[in-house]
């Protein structure tokens, strides 16, 4: 109960920041762009069209949801101490977990509205302009909508493990965009590049899944892309969709697992903070 | 005397920094306290420690029943707390702000914004926290703290930023809840505001707890002479009555006023012969050691001995 209380007012803010506002008109805005020029390519005969608008979007996604996810959560703590509000709301009688638990709820309730209207409006719009869509595609589509909030959820987390650590939010905002550069650049160049030197000598498929499954974002890729065999086809994944021995579940759980134990890093962090 | 908080050989350090040292205090339904001590005195610290935001190095509290150190919380329903520099939500309206509040405490949201018109803001609850002035923000820091008749009450220097009129209000109503059997523990520097209001006093410094008394007890143990005030008639410029005992420390203040310095024991004595028949004293001031006095003597008698 407390905890929705504190959701509730995280929303309230959001909205009267103009926060959901900007995240849904840019998240919008992106899938409205890719769903008309993203066809370009691949011209628009015989083309589905959904799954290429999947594709595209789904890549799209694991930039700018977490860097979106992260701008939110990086201060939920430590900007709330700098700003001297955490003094008060713990003063009253609610828990370190629930003030938490209660931020998160309303970060990801934001983050899901904006994803939810800004992608279902390209679905909208597809179907607007009479294009051919399967219940194939649709279930693929849904299923990409529902794990990007997923992939929020994830680094909103990772936010505010990272919030509940650092002394002040200029370092909390420096760790986030690192993590951000790390998990969303790096580590999938750096794993290219050992394929590349390794020449598939000594790694093998189990041992790149499991360093897939060590960062958020390739676990939303390898769900996505590889997960439906129609959708698959256009990413160019169809050779590794059948190497992995991922099902579409294990992937699932293991971004879960990426999201909640972040946030009990966090929980446990911010309950041995004193302020 | 029902307890509501007690602080039992309380040690906080950070670091090197040792904020509060050895501070035992009891505080009983319906007291008011005024806590007092210059800037890192601890004062805050001993707040902070009471509300569960920062954990002991050594000794226990509990307040309302908990234990804050423990994360317990079930009697903070029952606490109001006014931090030093209160901050909001700056996107959120007053009125939002206090509605807030008064959910996480279960009270009603009704009745909590009836203090915003209390508190004197009930025009600018509409507007956005963000646009409010320091002013304004501790009369909704106040506002927040009074939420559902609370059995504590933690004011952490509560009158800074307010003006005359709403200060008079504010003591109105923490006096009316203490006589309700709220405990009050209040911190601030403006000691003459406290001296008429405060019903014991405890003096910090350094993190130690210096004295602790009603301002009576403390005006015994300090042993300040009472200063008395003549007016006399037909004293010549530097003559001092003749009727004053040798012992008694005394100046002039102008052409006829006459300081005495009275220790407690000569001051009974003093006023009978001052009275008596035959002097020519016209007019006759008491004035016993302020708070101010008292605190500064706390504190320079601590400062001795090390």
């Amino acid at each position: 109960m407390n905890a929705v209380i504190v959701a509730r007012k995280e929303i309230h803010q959001a909205v009267r920041n103009r926060w959901v506002l900007a995240a849904t008109l840019l998240l919008a805005g992106l899938a409205l762009s890719l769903t008309f020029l993203g066809s370009a390519p691949t011209g628009s005969v015989g083309v589905r069209a959904l799954d290429v608008v999947i594709v595209s979007l789904s890549s799209l996604t694991i930039f700018l949801i977490p860097l979106i996810a992260l701008l939110i959560s990086h201060d939920a703590i430590v900007g709330d101490m700098e700003r001297g509000t955490m003094l008060l709301l713990l003063s009253y009688p609610i828990a370190r977990w629930q003030v938490l638990l209660g931020k998160f709820l309303g970060h990801l309730a934001v983050l899901a509205f904006a994803t939810c209207l800004g992608y279902g409006l390209a679905v909208a719009v597809l179907m607007a302009t009479g294009s051919h869509i399967d219940g194939d595609s649709l279930v693929a589509f849904a299923a990409m909508v529902g794990s990007s909030v997923l992939l929020g959820a994830v680094f909103v987390a990772i936010g505010y493990l990272v919030s509940a650590l650092v002394r002040d939010r200029g370092t909390a905002a420096g760790v986030c965009i690192g993590l951000w550069l790390l998990l969303v650049l790096i580590y999938d160049m750096a794993l290219l590049g050992l394929l590349a030197l390794d020449q598939g000598r000594n790694i093998s498929a189990v041992a790149l899944n499991t360093m897939l499954l060590f960062n958020p974002t390739d676990v939303y890729r390898l769900f996505n892309l590889t997960g439906f065999a129609n959708v698959s086809t256009f990413a160019g994944m169809a050779g590794l969709a059948q190497n992995t021995s991922l099902s579409a579940r294990a992937l699932l759980a293991a971004l879960m697992l990426w999201t909640l134990v972040p946030l009990g890093l966090a929980t446990l962090a911010f309950s041995r903070r004193e302020l | 005397m029902t307890l509501t908080a007690r602080i039992a050989d309380v040690t906080k350090r950070y670091g090197p920094v040792t904020a509060v040292s050895g501070v035992s205090f009891d505080l009983a339904k319906g007291e008011m306290v005024a806590l007092i001590g210059h800037n890192g005195a601890g004062k805050t610290t001993l707040m902070k420690l009471m509300l569960g935001l920062i954990r002991p190095t050594r000794g226990s509290i509990e307040v309302l029943g908990d234990n804050p150190a423990a994360g317990q919380f079930a009697g903070r329903r029952h606490l109001g707390y006014l931090p030093e520099n209160v901050s909001f939500d700056a996107a959120l309206t007053g009125r939002e702000t206090q509605a807030f509040y008064a959910r996480l405490k279960r009270e009603s949201v009704a009745k909590a914004l009836e203090l915003l018109d209390m508190v004197g803001l009930d025009t600018a609850a509409l507007r956005r926290v963000g646009t409010y002035s320091k002013g304004m923000r501790q009369r909704l820091g106040l506002a927040q703290a009074l939420i559902g008749r609370p059995q504590v009450l933690l004011l952490d220097e509560p009158t800074t930023g307010l003006d005359p009129e709403l200060r008079q209000i504010f003591y109105e109503v923490i006096q009316r809840l203490a006589a309700e059997g709220t405990t009050v523990l209040l911190s601030s520097h403006v000691l003459t505001e406290l001296e008429e209001r405060a019903g014991r006093v405890i003096i910090m410094n350094r993190g130690v707890k210096v004295a602790d008394g009603s301002i009576d007890e403390l005006r015994r143990l300090a042993r300040l002479p009472t200063r008395i005030r003549l007016k006399v008639s037909g004293l010549g410029s530097s003559e001092v009555p003749a009727w004053l005992p040798t012992s008694a420390s005394c100046r002039r203040l102008n052409g006829h006023i006459v300081e005495i310095d009275a220790a407690p024991e000569q001051k009974i004595e003093l006023l009978h012969r001052a009275t008596a028949e035959g002097t020519s004293v016209e007019d006759l001031d008491v004035m016993p050691p302020s708070l101010d006095e008292l605190y500064a003597h706390f504190l320079k008698s601590t400062e001795t001995p090390r």
